[in-house]
């Protein structure tokens, strides 16, 4: 089949329309954000997921020093494809998000104000999200390809032996997510079953 | 008798490693664009049509569908009058690190115990099955584990009958929710015993997607189990609308008179499998 002739009429139409906003995230910038909105991220973010994370609580567990400081940042769950020769970064979509569930709350203790993946959060780490006043995002997982074009430099940080599992600073330009987690608690995966439901949306944190 | 090399297995497994992670099979395309035309949903609608650039952006740059390429299932189908000359397991693993090493592929195994990552993405997981004929049939499936994760099995009393399978295949896909990236293919395995049903599960994910198991009574089965996925409304990436699935696979074998094992292997919208035949 020749893909090609299935092309969207814009490769990039995906990302129009989009609420910018800027990461590390600036002062107010999180609660003009609702469940559901469709946001592009522009500017720095960290990176890590399941070795990330617990290497990361092991060095609180230890009291020892993190290799970054989380206040204000978005940490966005990934582990790339290694880039080929003269590309920033190879595919590099979401992870889930679930499998960081155990470390979150102990991050969002220290001022991380944002996460990034796919799937659904566990109720502690909505209600500690609701507590530290953090947003969880989402993007398209299984879209690493085109995700890769939205990040212009990727630098690593610390745990380079971990392999995908390093812990990488990536600088993002109109990088697409939606809200799924607010400052109110709400969250998009539900107020879609309640939708479909046809039922009355409320919190449940 | 019928001679191969071993390096020409090691040849033959890499080329699969490196095309099957860039390169969607036209099956997988077809289903994403009918589901995008389909689609209700805006955000679904849009997050299809990013699946399927992302597919012509992979395919005409090299770059992985997605950063997550697996761990490598490999189905080797042996005729019984091919002599292999030299490790056949051997050739298979080699094929694999080339392959995932030369394609800048991602390494994602790991010792289970420790987590060290083996650096190398092997070992795969390959499943040998010997049948008449001169030929070998060698299946790659790099399994991406988003959706791997959200698999199961059950060891259903016969009592649940076929409205019980349906249930829970329907309840594992609903309670997956949006971490397997749905659209998903859902692969079921029923009857055999508790390891033959996995492996059914695992194997009809090799089918062309979307074709009908050939005995009817099966194939109403999955027509019956997509539906009502589909009309539970969670949709692609969990965003809502009436894609949750592309395909419901049911592959079956007979059980013990006190069994009725189903066993679930989700697969994602990434969809990468190849074949060749040597």
């Amino acid at each position: 089949m020749d893909i090609e002739k299935h092309k969207p009429e814009s490769e990039r139409g995906f990302f129009e329309n989009l609420k910018p906003v800027a990461v590390p995230f600036e002062a107010g910038a999180l609660e003009i954000l609702q469940a559901g909105d469709l946001i592009s991220l522009t500017g720095s973010l960290y990176t890590g997921r399941d070795q990330t994370h617990r290497r990361l609580v092991a060095l609180l567990d230890e009291g020892r020093e993190l290799p970054i400081d989380l206040k204000g940042q978005l940490l966005y769950y990934v582990g790339p494809s290694p880039a080929k020769p003269g590309q920033v970064i190879g595919a590099a979509g979401p992870t889930t998000s679930y499998r960081m569930d155990a470390y979150t709350p102990r991050l969002l203790e220290l001022g991380l104000k944002g996460t990034l993946g796919k799937g659904s959060r566990s109720m502690p780490v909505r209600e500690a999200m609701k507590k530290h006043g953090a947003v969880y995002l989402a993007t398209v997982g299984g879209a690493g390809a085109l995700l890769s074009k939205s990040i212009v430099k990727s630098d690593l940080v610390a745990f380079e032996d971990a392999g995908p599992e390093a812990l990488f600073r990536f600088e993002v330009v109109n990088f697409p997510a939606v809200v799924i987690n607010d400052l109110a608690g709400n969250d998009y995966y539900e107020m879609v079953t309640a939708e479909k439901l046809g039922i009355k949306y409320e919190t449940t944190v | 008798m019928k001679t191969l090399q071993s390096k020409e297995i090691t040849a033959a497994v890499r080329e699969l490693a490196m095309s099957a992670s860039c390169d969607l099979e036209p099956d997988i395309l077809d289903k994403l664009l009918g589901a995008r035309d389909r689609e209700v949903s805006g955000l679904a609608k849009n997050a299809l049509d990013m699946l399927v650039t992302n597919a012509n952006i992979a395919s005409r740059e090299q770059i992985p569908v997605c950063q997550d390429t697996g761990i490598g299932v490999v189905f080797v189908t042996i005729g019984q009058e091919v002599m292999v000359k030299g490790n056949l397991e051997e050739a298979i693993q080699e094929g694999i690190r080339t392959g995932y090493a030369d394609g800048f592929l991602r390494k994602s195994v790991c010792d289970p115990v420790t987590r060290k990552n083996t650096g190398t993405n092997v070992p795969a997981v390959v499943h040998y099955e010997i049948i008449p004929g001169d030929k070998i049939r060698i299946g790659f499936l790099p399994k991406g584990c988003g959706s791997e994760n959200m698999s199961g099995l059950i060891m259903l009393p016969p009592s649940a009958g076929i409205p019980g399978v349906e249930d829970y295949v329907v309840q594992k896909v609903k309670d997956a929710g949006s971490n397997p990236c749905p659209p998903v293919l859902v692969g079921v395995g029923l009857g055999g015993t508790f390891e033959k049903a996995a492996l059914l599960a695992k194997k009809s994910l090799m089918r062309p997607l979307g074709t009908p198991n050939p005995d009817v009574k099966v194939s109403e089965i999955e027509q019956r189990i997509l539906k009502r996925i589909n009309q539970a409304g969670q949709g692609v990436m969990g965003w809502g609308g009436v894609n949750t699935a592309l395909a419901v696979h049911m592959e079956t074998y007979p059980t013990h008179i006190a069994s009725l094992p189903v066993a679930v292997n989700i697969q994602c919208h990434a969809h990468r499998h190849k074949e060749i035949v040597l």
